[in-house]
């Protein structure tokens, strides 16, 4: 017990708590937006547009259609998190799976599913292939999910890959195949426990990514859709009366950033906690 | 050396050709009729019989499917990538009006993220201390800032409220040079900072890692003057994760200034992309798809070869 709390004491600085607290208030905001923020993040009041934050009844002002900009941050929060969740769940099943299978039969399952599948998709520009299935498919929650855990896919799969490559080679997996395990008990059962760390925290460098391009998506109008709210589409909006009033682009814009940066703060600390062979370039 | 040139190379056109097919099943895998799906715009949206039609016999979508195929290779290979829907103007004739304007800000951007970058990573390495805690921190904050809210708010610093530089738009260098620099001073440094932010952590925890080899001790040991020691056997054995990530992350940027062109109204490819995806025109799309994935291969061909070129011990 003692020595868990040191590792945990060890691998959180102060900064890395700031961060956890952080992710752990938005969760807890943005599921609970309707209670904290009673107000429709839709509802137009153009007598009280472009109120400065701190205006009587609306914490952090209106914007230019009079919407009360809490309530639209909290609840672009929850569309913003449920979709990066989404996303970074489904790149994680994936590249975890092209990894195993890859990493552990070797050979034409290697270049399947290492070669063909995850080079190529890490050919592409990420923005380009995203605007290119929006295209096709329409923007939208759905669109972004599958596009998004389509393309952070290649990330879990090269993690998994090398440890995979590693593990395999241990006598607990001869021990296992020697007792008759079947190859998907020794792949999902023997293999795929010993590789959980790095998993867990490329999920949280993705889910950094995730909101950023999605966020980036939905500046250009392609990702959320109008008049849902996002953090990109605030900004976007924000950009043409941020000359009188600069809380317009700077309130989604420090929540954003404070977002995206807790994340990356958490995977170090989840790194130094679960995996402290490999620390390597740190944030803070 | 000819034969590392000729397999990169092989390697390279063979990752072209995976990416021309699955750009070209993107659209004829779609669930259904594609002609539909993409008249109706995705789930939402209704179209009319004939826009349907219409549209089938544009992209050829009415001729078997190897048909096809060969038809849109064949026409990649020669350079016909088909024509707008809007405008019906050449792909090939609109792209390359853009593209010029698109690769002098991703190159502008790149030398100066790779050259501040490298500087930085450096510098935290060998000195350590708070020169080391301060460049870390930036770079955790420069890597976690989108491009888009960067821009926005550099316009909101230098161009709203100090009035150094106009807030975007576009002179040609043959017009008036010094105002064409100007105006691509703030989105190369928009597009920099995150590159910079990389490069520097890579830099960083490379230089690191290089100053505990046993040679750099015995360079130290023959006397070498610490800053001797440094230049010439600490940074140059450190550059190759390095040149790796510059490589990768040239081809994030050449996605990111999609968002830098539109913040700053710059008339690159990105506006032309933009109002393609909201228009669907697809064979503006998917051209703009083409070019960009092919340059990016390219140019990770021509890293690692200039890589393979520079490093004594590979050449």
């Amino acid at each position: 017990m003692l020595t868990r709390f040191r590792r945990i004491a060890g691998a959180f600085t102060v900064v890395r708590w700031a961060a956890l607290a952080f992710v752990l208030l938005l969760v807890v905001l943005s599921v609970l937006a309707p209670i904290v923020v009673p107000v429709d993040p839709l509802a137009q009041d153009v007598a009280n547009r472009l109120l400065p934050p701190g205006a009587p009844g609306h914490l952090l002002g209106t914007d230019e259609y009079g919407r009360d900009v809490l309530a639209r941050i909290l609840n672009g929060a929850r569309v913003e998190l449920l979709i990066a969740f989404g996303a970074s769940a489904v790149a994680a099943v994936l590249g975890s799976l092209l990894g195993l299978v890859g990493g552990y039969f070797g050979g034409v399952a290697e270049f399947l599913t290492m070669r063909l599948v995850s080079d190529v998709l890490l050919a592409f520009p990420p923005v380009i292939l995203a605007l290119l299935i929006v295209t096709i498919y329409g923007p939208g929650e759905w669109t972004l999910i599958a596009v998004m855990g389509i393309l952070f896919a290649p990330g879990f799969a090269r993690i998994v890959y090398g440890q995979t490559l590693s593990v395999k080679r241990l006598e607990y997996v001869d021990a296992a195949k020697a007792f008759g395990a079947r190859t998907s008990t020794a792949l999902f059962r023997v293999v795929l426990p010993n590789v959980t760390a790095p998993i867990i925290v490329q999920f949280s460098l993705v889910m950094a990514s995730a909101i950023l391009l999605e966020s980036g998506l939905s500046y250009l109008g392609l990702g959320v859709v109008a008049p849902a709210p996002s953090w990109g589409g605030m900004v976007a909006s924000g950009q043409r009366y941020m000359g009188n009033d600069p809380s317009t682009i700077l309130v989604p814009s420090i929540v954003v950033v404070f977002t995206i940066l807790s994340f990356g703060l958490l995977a170090d600390a989840l790194r130094d906690l679960l995996d402290p062979r490999a620390r390597k370039g740190s944030h803070a | 050396m000819i034969s590392f040139i000729a397999k990169r190379i092989g390697v390279g056109l063979g990752l072209v050709f995976v990416v021309l097919t699955l750009i070209f099943l993107a659209i004829h895998a779609v669930p259904g009729d594609p002609a539909a799906v993409l008249a109706s715009g995705g789930a939402s949206g209704t179209a009319t019989p004939e826009s349907i039609e219409r549209l089938r016999e544009q992209l050829g979508l009415d001729k078997p499917l190897v048909v096809q195929y060969l038809d849109y290779l064949a026409g990649v290979v020669t350079g016909d990538l088909g024509s707008s829907f809007r405008d019906s103007r050449p792909v090939v004739t609109t792209i390359f009006e853009r593209l010029p304007n698109t690769i002098e800000l991703v190159v502008l951007a790149c030398l100066v993220g790779a050259i501040v970058g490298v500087a930085l990573g450096a510098a935290a390495g060998r000195f350590g201390g708070w020169v080391d805690s301060l460049v870390t921190a930036f770079s955790s904050l420069a890597i976690s800032v989108p491009v888009y809210v960067l821009g926005t708010v550099f316009i909101l610093v230098f161009s709203l409220t100090l009035g150094w530089f106009p807030a975007g738009g576009f002179v040609s260098w043959q017009a008036d040079p010094v105002a064409h620099l100007r105006l691509l001073l703030l989105p190369a440094l928009t597009l920099s900072i995150a590159f910079i932010g990389v490069t520097a952590r890579m830099t960083r925890s490379s230089v690191v890692e290089t100053s505990r080899m046993d040679w750099v001790r015995t360079a130290r040991s023959w006397g070498l003057t610490p800053s001797r020691v440094f230049s010439r056997h600490v940074l140059r054995n450190s550059m190759t994760p390095v040149a790796t990530a510059i490589g990768l992350e040239v081809g994030i940027m050449l996605g990111s200034t999609v968002l830098a062109e539109r913040v700053f109204n710059f008339p690159g490819l990105s506006a032309l992309l933009v109002d393609s995806v909201v228009n669907r025109d697809y064979p503006v799309v998917q051209g703009i798809v083409i070019v960009i994935s092919v340059l990016f291969i390219a140019i990770n061909i021509v890293v690692d070869l200039v890589y393979r070129f520079l490093d004594p011990r590979v050449r």
